[in-house]
C-alpha cells in the first residue's frame, strides 16, 4: 500500500513538473495580455497584473481587422480541408477500386512528389499564381489543396482494406460509381477521413509561409498573418501581441478538445508525413 | 482485362482522378520542372517568365557553384548542424519523458495529455511571439526564473552565442508534445508479456526499460529521428519571427536564405538553386537513415 502511494506521488510530481514547463509561456501570455502598456516594463516583473485591463484586446480589434482575419482563416481552412479530403478520397477510390490502366505508375508519381520539399516549388508556384491572376485572392491559398500526396497515400492504405466484393455487389445492383463511392466506400473510411480532416485543418490554420507570399491585402489576411503584421507594426507592445496570440489559439484548441482521438491518430499517421 | 474493359475503367476513373491530377500538374509537377530551369538562370523575377527569358538569363551551373563556393552556405549549414546537435537530444529526452508518463494508467491522464499537446496546436507565429517575450532579457520571465537560482540570463535573441539556443528552446517546447505522443503510440504497442517475463526473472524497472522498452521502441525512435532531421533543415517560421536570421547572421538557415534571396533580393535563380541543394541534403539524409536503420532498429518479428 505504501509503495502504491509513493508511486502516485512520483507520477504526479513528474507530470505536474512537465505541465508547469509547458504552461509557463502560456501563463505569461495570458498575464501579459491583461496588462496596460505601462505595466509591461514594470520591475520587478508582475507575474499577475496588478491592475488587469482588457485594453490590449480592444486594441487588437481596433488596430487591425482582426475579426475579419478570423473569418478569413475559418473560410480558408474549411475550404482547404474540404477540398483536400474530397480530392484525396476520390483519387484513392480510383486507385484502389477502379484500377484503371496505369494506376500504379500514376500513384508512384504522386508518392514520389512527397520527396520534394515545398521550398523547391515556392518560386515557380508564385509565378504560376501571378500568371493566373490569383495573388491576393483566397483561391491562391485554397487551390493547392487539390493535390495533397500525403492524404491520398493515407486513404489508399485505408481503402485497400475494403473487400472488392462490396463494390462488385453494389455494381450488380446497378449502382453508379459515384453512388458506390458515396454510400459504400466513404462510410467505411470514416476514421481515416476524420484523421486526415483534423491534421489538414491544423496545418491550414497555422500555415505561414505560403499565405505570407500570397495574401498581402489586410482584408484578406489569415489570423497568423494578422499576428505577423501586428508584430511588424507594434513589435514592442507585447500586451497587444499576446492578446492576439491568445485569440488566434482559441479555435484550434476547441477543435482539439472536441476531437482528441483523431488528433492522436493523426500523430501516428504523421510518422510518414513531413 | 479485355481491351474494352480497360477502356471502360479508364473512362470511369476520369472524374475521380481529375481534381488531384490537375492539381498535381499545376501545383507540383510544373513548378518542379520550372524550378530546375530557374535554378540555371540569373532571372530576377521581374521580366515575364517564358522560354525566351530563361534562355537569355541562362548561366548553367553558376548558381550552384557560387553557392557552394561562398562561405555563407557552409556557415548556414553550420548553424543548422548546431541547431540539430542541441535540438535532437533535448527533444528526444523530453518526448521520451512525456511518452513514459502518459503511458501510465493514472487518474487525470487525459488532462495532462491535452496540456502537453497545446504547444503543438499553437501556430509558429503565436509561439514565436510568446517566446520572444518570455526571453526578453529584462522584462521576460525566463531570465526572471533564472535569477531566482542566482543565474544572470543572457540577452537571448540579440546575442550571437545565445540566439540559436533560444530558438532550440522554443522548438523543443513546441515539438516535444508531438514526438511524445508519437513515442507513446510506440510504447502502447509493446507486448506486456515481456515485462511479466522480466519481472519473473527478477529484472528491476531500470533494467526493464533499457533491455525491453528502449530496443522495442527503436522503430518509433527511428521515425522521430528522420522527421526531426528533415524538419531541422526546413527550420523557418521561428527564425523569421524571432530573429530574422540575426543577430549578425548567427541564425541564418537554409529556408530563411531561400526566402530572403527569392523574395527580398529577387535573386530567383540563386534561391531556386539553394532549394535544390536543400532537396539533395534531405534526400541523402533519408537514404542514409533508411540504410543505417538495419544496424540498430529492432523490428518485432
Amino acid at each position: 500500500m505504501n509503495r502504491k502511494v509513493w508511486q502516485n506521488v512520483r507520477f504526479y510530481t513528474v507530470a505536474c513538473l512537465i505541465s508547469v514547463i509547458v504552461m509557463i509561456p502560456f501563463f505569461w501570455m495570458v498575464s501579459t495580455s491583461l496588462k496596460s502598456k505601462g505595466a509591461l516594463m514594470a520591475l520587478p516583473i508582475e507575474w499577475i497584473p496588478a491592475e488587469p485591463t482588457l485594453d490590449a484586446y480592444e486594441k487588437v480589434f481596433s488596430r487591425f481587422p482582426f475579426l475579419r482575419a478570423m473569418l478569413n482563416s475559418l473560410f480558408i481552412t474549411f475550404s482547404y480541408t474540404f477540398i483536400t479530403v474530397l480530392s484525396a478520397s476520390m483519387a484513392a477510390f480510383a486507385f484502389t477500386k477502379i484500377r484503371f490502366p496505369g494506376a500504379g505508375a500514376v500513384l508512384n508519381i504522386y508518392l514520389a512528389s512527397m520527396m520534394i520539399p515545398t521550398q523547391v516549388t515556392l518560386i515557380p508556384l508564385f509565378v504560376i499564381m501571378n500568371r493566373l491572376g490569383l495573388i491576393n485572392t483566397y483561391p491562391s491559398v485554397i487551390l493547392p489543396a487539390m493535390f495533397r500526396a500525403f492524404g491520398i497515400f493515407m486513404l489508399v492504405q485505408q481503402m485497400r482494406s475494403i473487400p472488392d466484393d462490396f463494390i462488385e455487389a453494389a455494381r450488380i445492383d446497378g449502382a453508379s460509381m459515384f453512388r458506390i463511392f458515396r454510400t459504400v466506400v466513404l462510410p467505411l473510411c470514416g476514421s481515416s477521413i476524420a484523421t486526415l480532416t483534423i491534421t489538414t485543418f491544423m496545418e491550414s490554420w497555422n500555415d505561414y509561409l505560403w499565405p505570407l507570399l500570397m495574401l498581402t491585402d489586410k482584408n484578406k489576411m489569415t489570423l497568423t498573418l494578422a499576428l505577423n503584421s501586428l508584430n511588424g507594426q507594434y513589435g514592442t507592445e507585447y500586451n497587444v501581441l499576446m492578446a492576439g496570440s491568445l485569440i488566434s489559439m482559441i479555435p484550434i484548441v476547441i477543435v482539439y478538445i472536441c476531437a482528441q482521438k483523431h488528433f492522436r491518430q493523426g500523430v501516428m499517421a504523421g510518422g510518414v508525413k513531413s | 482485362m479485355s481491351k474494352k474493359k480497360k477502356q471502360q475503367a479508364l473512362i470511369r476513373s476520369v472524374p475521380f482522378m481529375l481534381p488531384s491530377f490537375v492539381g498535381m500538374i499545376i501545383f507540383s509537377l510544373l513548378p518542379i520542372v520550372i524550378s530546375i530551369f530557374i535554378s540555371l538562370t540569373d532571372w530576377n523575377g521581374l521580366d515575364k517568365l517564358n522560354l525566351n527569358t530563361l534562355s537569355q538569363h541562362f548561366v548553367g551551373l553558376e548558381n550552384y557553384i557560387n553557392i557552394l563556393t561562398t562561405s555563407e552556405f557552409w556557415k548556414v549549414l553550420g548553424h543548422t548542424l548546431y541547431y540539430i546537435v542541441l535540438y535532437i537530444p533535448l527533444v528526444f529526452l523530453a518526448s521520451l519523458g512525456i511518452a513514459v508518463i502518459l503511458n501510465k494508467n493514472m487518474k487525470g491522464i487525459t488532462a495532462f495529455r491535452v496540456m502537453y499537446y497545446i504547444p503543438v496546436l499553437t501556430s509558429w507565429v503565436a509561439a514565436s511571439l510568446i517566446w520572444k517575450w518570455v526571453l526578453s532579457p529584462q522584462y521576460g520571465i525566463f531570465n526572471q526564473l533564472l535569477s531566482y537560482i542566482g543565474v544572470r540570463g543572457p540577452s537571448w535573441l540579440t546575442s550571437e552565442v545565445w540566439a540559436m539556443p533560444a530558438i532550440v528552446l522554443a522548438s523543443v517546447w513546441k515539438d516535444m508534445g508531438f514526438f511524445g505522443l508519437f513515442l507513446l503510440s510506440g510504447l502502447k504497442m509493446i507486448d506486456t508479456t515481456y515485462y511479466e517475463a522480466a519481472r519473473v526473472d527478477g529484472a528491476g524497472k531500470i533494467r526493464q526499460f533499457f533491455s525491453i522498452t528502449l530496443p522495442l521502441l527503436t522503430p518509433s525512435i527511428f521515425f522521430c529521428m528522420i522527421m526531426s532531421l528533415i524538419n531541422a533543415f526546413q527550420l523557418f517560421p521561428q527564425v523569421m519571427i524571432m530573429t530574422e536570421g540575426g543577430p549578425n547572421g548567427a541564425t541564418q538557415v537554409m529556408v530563411e536564405r531561400i526566402y530572403t534571396y527569392g523574395f527580398k533580393y529577387f535573386k530567383m535563380g540563386y534561391a531556386s538553386a539553394y532549394s535544390w541543394l536543400l532537396f539533395v541534403i534531405i534526400f541523402v539524409l533519408t537514404v542514409i537513415q533508411m540504410k543505417g536503420q538495419k544496424g540498430w532498429v529492432h523490428y518485432e518479428s
